[in-house]
């Protein structure tokens, strides 16, 4: 028997095409996965792309959301939520928590009063490295119930480069289109910027389900509720635009800070999937437990800084729901998250990070 | 001493079980990141234990290459084809090694819980520190590029062998020819001395 390689197998063009089909369909399919051949299909780059082309990129800083101080503190629970999720959290006892209030919008340096919307969110570090993070805001419905309607709200709402506003014709077509915006829309109309971070109420907005000990699915929204009053006419002076940041500093050298965590239990047929509709007002609630703030810390450099509040990073005892925008979150936060990391890192090719002392 | 043309039936299932594994672990990968929809859930919540378990695997795997040493290649083979083979043999070991390392240590620095589902969590392999997260997260994503390209080097070499040099090299880990006495006798002897891809093919 002779070596077989010696012998020039029949058909050679044939044999060598095989191989370079078998590597390229491979190579392809890999691609098509990545995204890289369906540029318009929309993805977590795409959406924190339209967000960065509406408010420009602030290297360092969130991709949204972007102006913010941090607090830690811990929540107290009380044991009134333990019989709906298994979570330790809930149990009496405390849980250290790291949270982080902001402003929705890209831009670091926006006037406290240019949105009358506040976020509030949390990192619960609980027991055997579990974690529960979540991200709420002072509104009561979100304005679109998919991620497709929320990257062409961004579109559709991005600044004319002449006005620095957005172009009425263009927005006013996007909400009419999107009827699923008018409840969000109506709640606008009469919001007012908060002179304090400390009295709003703030709503996950997205649906999740408790989870119980005997593995029973609970459908749940939460909030927190504040004890502050709502004392907005006691705030600091109106024409400085970081009056946010200082409230919170000279309230916090009263003491402690406190809002209640209230988990309002669905029924069958509530809504699970959509964050524009709010759920009937006779829904039984649970106040879970006491959110304590003992101090608050500049973002540059508190420890808010690190941590992507990525809402589907829950315990077990916490699940997420169908609400298609709670993916669309982990995957966007995922990307500004490496994305203002590597500018910190100086990673070669990313935007220069500044501190902000050269900033304005 | 590995003493036959073929891989032992383990190494065979294991290659062909981690075959399967990887290649699902880069698409998984590279979908996950990009997909805004529901799938992005469920593909992480399979990313990480799959990962866990192919970091297992592969160290199984070395126990069993230890155990039972590869066939040698085709004494006929040139010694770059040789080199070519052997490092990117390594390469594919080291980097199915690595990249769940710098994905665990990715998620350490990024103070993420690192949940292989359940109440299954591992200890963080480092503290919490943003810019080594950034660098981790670009290296793992590099590095499994670099899996990837190996991968489809590996594939293309796999079916050369098998199409074009129609040796044994693609049988040796699919379905064996059972070894001819005179044809094996010379191979034998090539790999009893001591590097051979430094020694001209006896053809």
């Amino acid at each position: 028997m002779t070596d077989p390689s010696l012998q020039p197998p029949s058909n050679l063009l044939g044999r060598w095409a095989v191989i370079g089909l078998a590597v390229a369909a491979l190579a392809l399919a890999f691609a098509y996965v990545a995204g890289w051949l369906t540029p318009q299909r929309l993805s977590s780059r795409g959406i924190v792309n339209a967000l960065q082309a509406n408010s420009g990129v602030f290297p360092g800083y969130r991709r949204n959301h972007a102006k913010g101080v941090c607090v830690s503190g811990y929540f107290e629970g009380n044991g009134a939520a333990s019989a709906y999720s298994s979570s330790s959290v809930f149990a009496p006892g405390r849980t250290p928590v790291v949270g982080r209030f902001a402003l929705p919008g890209g831009n670091p340096y926006a006037p406290d009063s240019s949105v009358p919307i506040r976020s509030f969110a949390l990192r619960f570090s609980l027991p055997n490295g579990q974690q529960w993070r979540t991200g709420m805001n002072s509104m009561p419905v979100f304005p679109v119930a998919t991620p497709q309607a929320f990257y062409d709200q961004v579109v559709a709402t991005r600044p004319d480069p002449a006005t620095g506003k957005p172009d009425p014709k263009r927005a006013g077509a996007f909400f009419a289109a999107h009827p699923e915006t008018a409840a969000f829309l109506s709640w606008i109309k009469t919001a007012k910027p908060s002179a304090s971070f400390v009295t709003e109420t703030y709503e996950a907005l997205n649906a999740f389900y408790f989870v119980d000990a005997s593995g029973k699915r609970h459908p749940v929204r939460w909030k927190v509720t504040p004890e502050a009053p709502d004392d907005a006419g006691t705030g600091p002076q109106a024409g400085d635009p970081n009056y946010l940041a200082q409230d919170i500093e000279q309230r916090m050298a009263k003491g402690p800070l406190r809002w209640h965590l209230i988990v309002t239990l669905g029924e069958p047929g509530d809504p699970t999937n959509d964050a524009t509709k709010v759920w009937p007002a006779d829904r039984p609630t649970v106040d879970a437990g006491t959110l304590v703030i003992e101090s608050e810390q500049p973002q540059d450099s508190g420890p808010c800084r690190d941590v992507n509040y990525d809402p589907t990073i829950l315990p077990p005892g916490i699940e997420i729901s169908d609400d298609p925008l709670l993916p669309a979150r982990s995957s966007a936060y995922a990307v500004s998250y490496l994305r203002r990391t590597s500018e910190e890192a100086h990673v070669p090719g990313t935007a220069r990070a500044t501190s902000p002392s050269e900033h304005p | 001493m590995n003493t036959s043309n073929a891989f032992h039936p383990l190494a065979r299932l294991l290659h062909w079980l981690m075959a399967v594994l990887i290649l699902t672990m880069l698409f998984i990968g590279v979908g996950m990141v990009s997909t805004v929809s529901e799938k992005h859930e469920w593909l992480l919540a399979i990313h990480k234990p799959l990962g866990a378990t192919i970091f297992v695997l592969a160290l199984i795997r070395l126990g069993v290459r230890w155990r039972h040493p590869p066939p040698p290649l085709p004494a006929g083979m040139p010694p770059l084809m040789q080199f070519m083979a052997h490092a990117s043999h390594w390469l594919l070991y080291g980097l199915m090694l690595a990249l769940p390392l710098v994905g665990w240590a990715m998620l350490s620095a990024g103070g993420y819980p690192i949940s292989l589902g359940g109440s299954l969590h591992l200890p963080p392999l480092m503290s919490a520190n943003f810019e080594a997260f950034a660098w981790l997260r670009l290296t793992h994503r590099y590095l499994a590029y670099l899996l990837f390209l190996t991968v489809l080097g590996h594939m293309g070499a796999a079916l050369y062998h098998g199409l074009i040099r129609r040796d044994d090299v693609l049988a040796s880990m699919t379905f064996p020819r059972k070894p001819l006495a005179p044809a094996v006798a010379p191979v034998v002897v090539e790999v009893v001395e001591p590097p051979s891809s430094s020694i001209p093919p006896q053809v």
